[in-house]
């Protein structure tokens, strides 16, 4: 970055050798690019920042905003808050519970790891045509997202909790019965396929072989989907399956921005502790 | 078995009893046979998907739309959270980044960022951006934006510095030995970082609009509010095509760059 670069790079030539950038036609060239590729996105999203400096807009942001401060505290909204946090933790958990008892059968059925038919040789036609459609099914139960379960039985059983614990049950199952099937057959085949070889059945080749060389990885999955379970049954209450999202949409149309923070606050401190939880849960399973 | 694993099985087992015992859990309702002949009739109507031109032609600009709310809500998280990285990241090259009074507050404000969901930014955006793609697109910003700032502030902290120190000892300016040194070293990874969040993006912008935030969302919710089922159940098929096409996608990148 001395005087000796003294060759005037064209366009460069008024900056100093100090400021002049050897590779800068390919920046601005790159630069151009990307705007050029954006510019059909930004139109599309209609994205148009100065709509939120409307006066308008501004003053009814400002209020609600403003009301955040201080957050609602009274004894009545906190103990209806605490309830709600109860329930979202309580729709998770019971999603999860569904869910479990769904994946279990469901990982039994595609495992290929407690497979008699491929001991010796392929497996069979009839038995490679089960799995397959097993996983075929876990594909569609997960490729849904929840949200979009939770509003198809919101307008089946109506608002509340069933809608959130049923579209948790089915999303989840399938995310475990995918990932439980890959930890079993990514583990160390050995152990099970000396159990099925001396002519273990394949449930008790499943809880001595295939348990106790994976239940730890497999719990630790569990209760890191539990934790996303808590975030996600938050989300759900936005379309009406019940719990903390819930209220805080009602909150959010009343424009009651107190109520709002109050919320927003606990939602935070409950995945931070859930978070915390799990983590300290996982570790302790090694 | 031991007695700790004892405690904690009983400890989930009264979990998930309190879970269910204090849920007002329609079992009786749902699984009716009047709730279970409403579901089939969905199902047998949503079979049927929608195909008239006119239609298809809105699911078309609604995906399109659904596509550039994500790339756009991750570019401006992208350059958002490389900004705040700057300044939450404990790179002793930068000036005020080396400092504690901007790391604390910078990394509070990445941890609300984060912590509050794309769903829920949306839903709070509706107030100052009005219903439509842009609360979704500045939704997806805010929340990429906390994830993608911590994710660069460790990849900058954790940088080799051989290069920086170089530069550093010739004199260097601080803002420069960032931009020729540390940056085209973080590069890679950064990119890397930003094209997950893309993807990830791309599904969370399909369902954001169920709240008012644009795209295939909108259009889904407004459909399915007026049981019209056979609309409700080709956007599922664009949704859920959408969501394939980006894992296959992804899984083949990640082939080709992982050779």
């Amino acid at each position: 970055m001395n005087s000796r670069s003294t060759a005037a790079v064209s366009g460069q030539a008024g900056l100093s050798p100090a400021l002049r950038d050897p590779a800068w036609t390919g920046r601005v060239f790159w630069a151009l690019a990307a705007l050029l590729l954006m510019a059909p996105a930004l139109v599309a999203v209609e994205f148009k920042p100065w709509v939120l400096v409307e006066p308008d807009n501004l003053r009814i942001t400002a209020r609600f905003v403003g009301d955040f401060f201080p957050p609602a505290m009274s004894a009545d909204f906190l103990k209806l808050v605490a309830v709600e946090i109860w329930r979202t933790v309580a729709i998770a958990t019971a999603g999860m519970a569904l869910a479990l008892l769904l994946a279990l059968p469901l990982t039994l059925l595609s495992c290929s790891a407690i497979s008699v038919s491929s001991l010796s040789g392929r497996m069979h036609p009839l038995a490679l045509a089960l799995r397959q459609a097993v996983r075929w099914l876990l594909i569609v139960l997960r490729s849904v997202p929840e949200l979009i379960w939770a509003l198809v039985f919101v307008r089946v059983v109506g608002l509340g909790p069933t809608a959130g614990v049923l579209a948790i049950a089915l999303t989840y199952a399938g995310m475990l019965g995918k990932v439980y099937g890959e930890i079993l057959e990514s583990g160390d085949p050995a152990p099970t396929t000396a159990l099925l070889r001396n002519g273990s059945g394949r449930l008790q080749a499943f809880f001595y072989g295939l348990m106790p060389t994976n239940g730890a990885e497999l719990t630790s999955y569990t209760v890191y989907r539990w934790e996303c379970a808590i975030r996600s049954s938050t989300v759900l209450g936005f379309v009406g399956a019940g719990g903390l999202g819930q209220q805080m949409d009602t909150s959010m149309k009343m424009f009651n921005g107190g109520e709002v923070a109050t919320m927003l606050l606990a939602f935070v401190l409950l995945v931070a502790l859930a978070d915390r939880v799990s983590s300290r849960l996982r570790k302790a399973l090694g | 078995m031991s007695r700790g694993l004892l405690g904690l099985l009983g400890g989930v087992a009264l979990l998930v009893a309190a879970s269910f015992w204090s849920l007002d859990l329609q079992w009786r309702q749902f699984l009716s046979a009047d709730s279970m002949a409403r579901m089939g009739r969905f199902l047998a109507e949503m079979a049927v998907p929608a195909s008239d031109a006119a239609f298809l032609r809105r699911l078309a600009v609604a995906t399109a739309e659904t596509l550039a709310m994500s790339a756009v809500g991750t570019v401006l998280a992208a350059l958002a959270g490389a900004a705040l990285a700057l300044l939450a990241s404990r790179e002793p090259a930068l000036g005020v980044a080396g400092r504690q009074w901007a790391r604390v507050p910078t990394r509070l404000l990445l941890n609300v960022l984060r912590s509050i969901p794309e769903l829920v930014w949306a839903a709070l955006l509706l107030i100052s951006a009005g219903l439509g793609p842009f609360a979704g697109t500045l939704a997806l910003a805010l929340h990429t934006t906390g994830v993608l700032g911590r994710l660069f502030a460790e990849t900058i902290e954790n940088a080799p510095d051989g290069a920086a120190m170089a530069l550093r000892v010739r004199g260097v300016p601080r803002g420069r030995v960032f931009l020729y040194a540390t940056l085209p070293q973080t590069l890679p990874q950064l990119m890397s970082y930003t094209l997950y969040r893309w993807e990830n993006n791309i599904r969370a912008a399909a369902i954001l609009g169920v709240v008012g935030g644009g795209g295939l969302g909108q259009m889904l919710s407004f459909h399915m509010g007026l049981f019209h089922m056979a609309e409700t159940g080709a956007i599922l098929m664009a949704m859920i095509a959408l969501v394939a096409l980006v894992d296959l996608l992804s899984w083949w990148a990640r082939r080709v760059m992982g050779r």
